[in-house]
């Protein structure tokens, strides 16, 4: 699925990389508020659903080549955040959905989560 | 040791949450310039950084050093500071001695050591209390695999 059609799934709204929603297929996607499992579980190339604002996330993102990421409960990051994803190229979206549904939402639309779990149950 | 292509240092600060996890940055921007596989390069990222957050919430100040050569990967992460009372203990997953502000950011889960010893194929660990730690890591090049690695 294209990070629009995620987008547009959540009705999130896009803080920066609007222009690569439609270049980017979003494969795997791991939902976490604890940054040590992020960088222990989210395979390469994953989006990410988090609560987590602070500007270590950016860097948490960099490091282990995420596509995107995803702030749930409407929880909006400072400017400073905004401005050190757009100089990575990653972008950012706000939905006001919490963690759980978004993450059942996306599920069921068909995205796998990092564990490498089949999904067999999709909508 | 082969020939050294790269060494590199750089200076971290302890309790400067701002600036941590820039020199994991500048280490993967390093290995991506020198067209390094990009999962190795994830993988030493990844070590770093979790190296470089633990000086950062546990110690005063410290530096990670890069080298690079025909071999492999070698990150070194030193740090003055408290040391680490119990290395068996520090490595267990879920084990962690990080304050609640530290835990409130997202990080102090205890999965630090655990997931450098994961991500890397060589690691040594030595500290001395209340005088630091030194945590060396190797990585090597893809052809080679973990059973292949030299013995410290």
């Amino acid at each position: 699925m294209k990070l629009s059609a995620v987008q547009k799934l959540l009705k999130a709204k896009i803080l920066t990389g609007e222009e690569l929603l439609d270049q980017i297929e979003v494969k795997m996607i791991c939902g976490s508020d604890l940054i040590s499992d992020v960088l222990t579980f989210t395979k390469a190339k994953s989006l990410l659903l988090t609560g987590l604002t602070i500007p270590q996330i950016i860097r948490t993102a960099e490091m282990i080549d995420l596509c995107g990421i995803v702030f749930v409960r409407g929880k909006t990051p400072g400017a400073d955040v905004v401005s050190m994803a757009a100089e990575r190229s990653l972008p950012l979206l706000v939905t006001d959905l919490p963690l759980y549904e978004s993450c059942g939402l996306l599920y069921t639309a068909g995205i796998q989560g990092c564990s490498g779990l089949q999904n067999n149950n999709r909508g | 040791m082969a020939e050294t292509r790269v060494l590199l240092e750089f200076p971290v600060e302890g309790g400067n949450f701002p600036a941590a996890g820039e020199a994991a940055s500048k280490v993967k921007k390093t290995l991506q310039k020198l067209g390094i596989d990009s999962d190795l390069t994830r993988r030493v990222s990844i070590a770093t950084y979790e190296a470089e957050m633990n000086i950062v919430i546990h110690a005063e100040y410290g530096k990670i050093t890069l080298q690079v050569d025909a071999e492999g990967i070698w990150v070194r992460a030193e740090d003055r500071g408290k040391g680490i009372p119990d290395i068996d203990q520090a490595m267990l997953e879920g084990f962690s001695t990080a304050p609640e502000r530290i835990r409130e950011m997202g990080f102090g889960a205890g999965m630090g050591l655990p997931n450098i010893k994961k991500c890397a194929d060589q690691l040594e660990i030595k500290t001395k209390l209340n005088v630091g730690t030194t945590v060396d890591m190797g990585f090597y090049y893809p052809a080679k695999s973990k059973s292949e690695k030299r013995t410290t």
